[in-house]
């Protein structure tokens, strides 16, 4: 492959030791020198704006070590990605192939001129791979509809993190992460790993103690999730199935108590959280066991520069993304290139804290929630005239949801009543909304606060 | 209402508001085979709370997360005396 490319820099140094350990079956590196998981059919996709539509991590982790280099731009969809929102996210990629699963959503490939289908069963290549093109790597990120937005990065972005770090001995490293590949936290993971040593993927589907016993199989040393992931694995008991000398923790604040807990069942590990968003990029790991980062990491000279602006994180480094794809978008980084992440920090005792995201943006276990998406669809009862929705802090999954209800004066049919109402609204929401943006509590209420500006006061989180 | 019995309602309750088969509730009883999944968790303690009036794991003081049924109702127990 031509230098640059994800398979280039990971061979740098030789065959690469590791091995990349799916939940049914694993995969040598090494083998995938002469061998390939798309069926001969790589050089089809020379070129092309690709669709990466693959449920099994496996195949995708495969999928995505040989196309780069290969494709103008590859597409990490996550398996989530709705059948309602693939036509947008095509349009904006201008996509003109997709690689696929069995799983992967069917229908979407209907219309699309090139169609291939990825899996682990690794056969000769019949040509040697041919790659000429600095592959853009596009992620998705929840919008304020709910429609995904897409976020350009490239191969130097994306591991600019890693540049200057010292390499592990090859083979001398597991990792391991309970996030999705396809989002920036996991993708972060799989490259480390592949550029020295093993990585073992999570299945959603999979409980986190047969999760946790595979990666202690496989010997996992380093291993990475939100703390609501981390809560999960303690309170499975099956926390101590690991042994690992380095945790870390992203994607939410991570409290003092989830770092406690890291530290008791831990005792020899690291336990580092980091702070990184798909849009600004990795920006920095604090290592001393503490909650929120020491004051002086603002505005200190370094490669990754953090400045705050409103009470506001913004973030200019390498890692940070380059734009956003579609019509009409907004720009990603400001002129000066800062990329402002929305998070709010507040300065108490020579430390920063997290304080929340300016705007609303409820974080339920790592997954982005957009009050005025759940607000239209309790805004769509005919007895609603306005509704609030707002994070709650919650000690299992960061916040939960949760909404406050202003009834109009006159509806359909008689006035329900509040029990019967709330139930009702419950329903139309689970029903339109993923589970982690249902309402964990709804209250009526007499009036809600507007603004002189006529817009509803959101109360910061 | 007893702690216990506020506590055995809402894993009930939340259960059947998320399509969850909640496994018989007994003190031995893991959390994580107890049929529920950690949205369902953060529901449930975000309910406590206001039928309760606390939160143990928002204290100031360490907890130990619970990993049983019982661990989890003594929490509350050891925090509402």
């Amino acid at each position: 492959m031509t230098p640059g490319s994800l398979w280039e820099s990971i061979t740098a140094a030789g065959v690469p030791p590791g091995r990349l350990h799916g939940v049914r079956t694993a995969v040598d590196l090494a083998d995938l020198a002469h061998r390939t998981s798309l069926g001969g059919r790589l050089g089809e996709l020379e070129g092309k704006s690709v669709l990466l539509l693959i449920r099994d991590q496996l195949a995708a982790a495969l999928t995505m070590l040989e196309l780069d280099g290969v494709a103008r731009r590859m597409v990490l969809c996550p398996p989530d990605l709705t059948a309602q929102h693939l036509p947008g996210v095509r349009r904006d990629a201008a996509a003109d192939a997709i690689v696929r699963d069995a799983h992967g959503l069917q229908a979407a490939a209907a219309d699309v001129p090139l169609c291939i289908s990825a899996g682990t069963e690794l056969t000769p290549m019949p040509a040697a791979r041919r790659a000429a093109h600095p592959t853009e790597w596009i992620l998705l990120t929840s919008g304020t509809t709910g429609a995904p937005k897409l976020v350009e990065h490239s191969l130097a972005s994306l591991t600019s993190a890693l540049a200057g770090q010292p390499r592990p001995a090859p083979g001398s490293v597991v990792w391991s992460t309970f996030y999705d590949i396809r989002r920036y936290g996991g993708l972060q993971i799989f490259l480390r790993a592949v550029h020295c040593g093993s990585l073992v993927l999570s299945e959603p589907a999979e409980p986190v103690a047969d999760f946790l016993g595979r990666a202690a199989a496989a010997g996992v040393t380093h291993i990475s999730g939100t703390p609501s992931h981390w809560r999960g694995a303690i309170m499975s008991g099956a926390a101590a199935t690991i042994d690992p000398q380095y945790v870390r923790l992203s994607g939410e604040i991570a409290d003092q108590a989830v770092l406690d807990a890291l530290r008791a069942a831990y005792p020899r590990a690291i336990a580092a959280h980091a702070f990184a968003s798909t849009e600004a990029g990795v920006a920095f790991e604090v290592r001393d066991g503490l909650a929120g980062l020491p004051a002086g990491l603002i505005g200190a000279p370094g490669p990754v520069e953090l400045k705050l602006a409103d009470e506001t994180l913004h973030i200019r480094s390498a890692g940070t993304a380059r734009r956003y794809l579609g019509e009409g978008v907004e720009a990603l980084r400001a002129p000066d290139g800062f990329v402002d992440t929305g998070d709010r920090l507040e300065e108490r005792a020579g430390r920063y804290y997290f304080m929340g995201r300016r705007g609303g943006v409820i974080n339920v276990g790592g997954l982005k929630v957009h009050p005025e998406e759940v607000e239209a669809v309790i805004n769509a009862h005919p007895w609603v005239r306005m509704s609030l929705v707002r994070a709650r802090r919650n000690a299992i999954t960061g916040a939960v949801v949760t909404a406050e209800v202003v009834l109009a004066e006159a509806g359909a049919g008689a006035r329900p009543a509040a029990e019967a109402l709330t139930r009702e609204l419950t329903e139309r929401c689970r029903r339109a909304l993923a589970p982690h943006k249902v309402p964990a509590m709804i209250r009526i209420v007499p009036a809600l606060e507007v603004s002189a500006a006529g817009k509803l006061v959101r109360p910061l989180a | 209402m007893s702690v216990r019995s506020t506590i055995t309602t809402q894993f009930q309750q939340v259960a059947k508001e998320q399509d969850r088969s909640l496994a018989p509730l007994s003190d031995d009883l893991k959390l994580v085979q107890s049929g529920l999944d950690s949205l369902s968790f953060a529901i449930i303690v975000a309910r406590l709370e206001d039928s309760l009036g606390i939160d143990p794991f928002n204290a100031a003081a360490a907890v130990e997360f619970p990993v049983t049924f019982g661990d989890f109702v003594r929490l509350y127990e050891d925090f509402t005396k």
